[in-house]
């Protein structure tokens, strides 16, 4: 299973504004690694950019080694990635959605795992019904088990708990914790984020701001985003 | 052969989502036929106007709802970023291409299913022999190829409506002349070896256009 990640010297920029700045990090297997960072800091694109959708202006991202454009699609099949968006098709069910997907990853037994999954976030009631009728939460559980259908060694998530409830954030986590795996994921509440991750990493103007080698402190980190919040 | 396997699970989820909703059927049908009332009535039935007018109306007719169709197809990607769910997944581009392109070609030739009786029965003119089902299919092909591709552009753009016409017309005009020629000689009794040259322009399109769209979508669909 892939579940290393090394990004190196990152760049990617739109048109002179630079989105990313030589960005590096690395991750290892059965790491979580939190992202912080204020509103345009560069979380989102450096997310993009990790899960193939953008391609970066310069540097490189290595999953266990092999490059996400030469290896896309061995890599793309050890990835599962949780966004703002839930890349759901409304007019569809649940269970269309996540009979759709898993046949594009090609998912064994797929009608167990969904069956599984649904249950896990307790929408296995409401699997028949359309995802247009579903709440915010609803539809960020679904989510979850959209990017979770392959048992991915990486996952890569963009604020995962913005409309979760308590219980459905802890099911998340433990989906995660079922298997080894290595997450990179961005939160806007520093308390919660820092809880969930192993390490933490700030970023500032679409650069490295603050990236401790091991586990700091919750008050190191509270002062570092203060401090990067005065250069943004 | 993994490509194609995906490419008609894409298509396949467009199909059902489109029998779940039937959004875009149920207007466009109901666009076409309005459009063939008004032109019969401008125009009559009778058999004089029907030979000179009639290829150009159902020709004109399928552009139309042609265009409110494409547009739909990325529309339904756009919603929930749901293209970015297939540019994560392990599939190539060309793949997401392929199905798009399959599930509008089946789309389009099922519009031209359901209009072309209601057509031959306005203008008394009967559309079914050979000739005329390999010109329509045709030209779907090189109508379909060239709109999957402008419509991915298109859906990232504000006023995506406009920009799909202006971009897709003056594209497909050669693809929209060779099939109005072609049916019109058709129509007018002659055999295949007759329109021979209309249907070389029209296969030679959809050679080019369909290599060039599938060789360019990745450039388009990556920001």
């Amino acid at each position: 299973m892939i579940n290393s990640i090394e990004v190196k010297s990152l760049c990617r920029n739109f048109g002179s504004f630079k989105a990313l700045q030589d960005v590096s990090l690395v991750v290892k297997p059965g790491e979580t690694l939190a992202l912080f960072g204020h509103n345009g800091a560069g979380k989102t694109t450096l997310l993009k950019v990790m899960s193939t959708v953008m391609k970066p202006s310069s540097g490189s991202v290595e999953y266990g080694g092999r490059d996400i454009h030469k290896d896309s699609g061995i890599v793309r099949a050890n990835l599962g990635v949780i966004s703002h968006r839930s890349f759901l098709y409304s007019s569809l069910t649940a269970y269309d959605n996540l009979v759709f997907y898993s046949k594009l990853y090609g998912v064994v037994d797929r009608e167990k795992r969904i069956k599984q999954l649904l249950s896990s976030l307790g929408l296995k009631a409401r699997m028949y019904d359309k995802v247009g009728t579903y709440s915010r939460g609803m539809q960020q559980k679904l989510s979850i088990a959209r990017a979770l259908l392959h048992q991915p060694g990486i996952v890569l998530m963009d604020e995962p708990e913005s409309g979760l409830d308590n219980k459905a954030s802890e099911s998340l986590w433990k989906l995660l914790s079922e298997e080894q795996r290595t997450v990179v994921f961005t939160h806007h509440n520093l308390e919660k984020g820092f809880a969930a991750a192993d390490r933490v990493m700030i970023l500032s103007r679409g650069k490295v701001f603050f990236a401790p080698d091991g586990k700091c402190s919750l008050a190191e980190l509270q002062d570092a985003y203060s401090a990067s919040l005065e250069t943004a | 052969m993994k490509e194609l396997r995906y490419a008609f699970t894409i298509a396949s989820k467009d199909v059902l989502t489109e029998i779940r909703t039937r959004e875009v059927l149920s207007s466009v049908v109901i666009f076409a036929v309005l459009v063939i009332i008004i032109f019969n009535f401008a125009f009559g039935s009778s058999e004089q106007a029907a030979g000179l007018v009639a290829p150009g109306i159902l020709w004109v007719t399928f552009a139309f709802t042609g265009i409110l169709s494409l547009n739909r197809s990325f529309i339904m990607e756009k919603e929930e970023d749901c293209i970015e769910g297939l540019m994560v997944a392990p599939l190539s581009r060309e793949a997401v291409y392929l199905g798009k392109f399959f599930g509008n070609t089946f789309f389009i030739l099922l519009i031209q299913l359901i209009v072309i009786p209601i057509f031959s029965l306005l203008f008394n003119i009967s559309f079914f022999n050979l000739e005329l089902v390999t010109i329509t299919i045709l030209a779907t092909l090189g109508f379909a190829s060239v709109g999957t591709l402008f419509a991915a552009m298109a859906v990232n753009t504000r006023a995506r409506e406009l920009v799909l016409p202006v971009l897709f017309f003056p594209v497909i005009t050669p693809v929209l002349i060779a099939a109005v020629n072609a049916s019109a000689q058709v129509l007018d009794g002659q055999s295949f070896g007759a329109i021979s040259q209309w249907m070389g322009v029209i296969g030679a399109f959809d050679v080019i256009f369909i290599v060039a769209s599938y060789l360019i979508f990745s450039f388009i669909i990556e920001e």
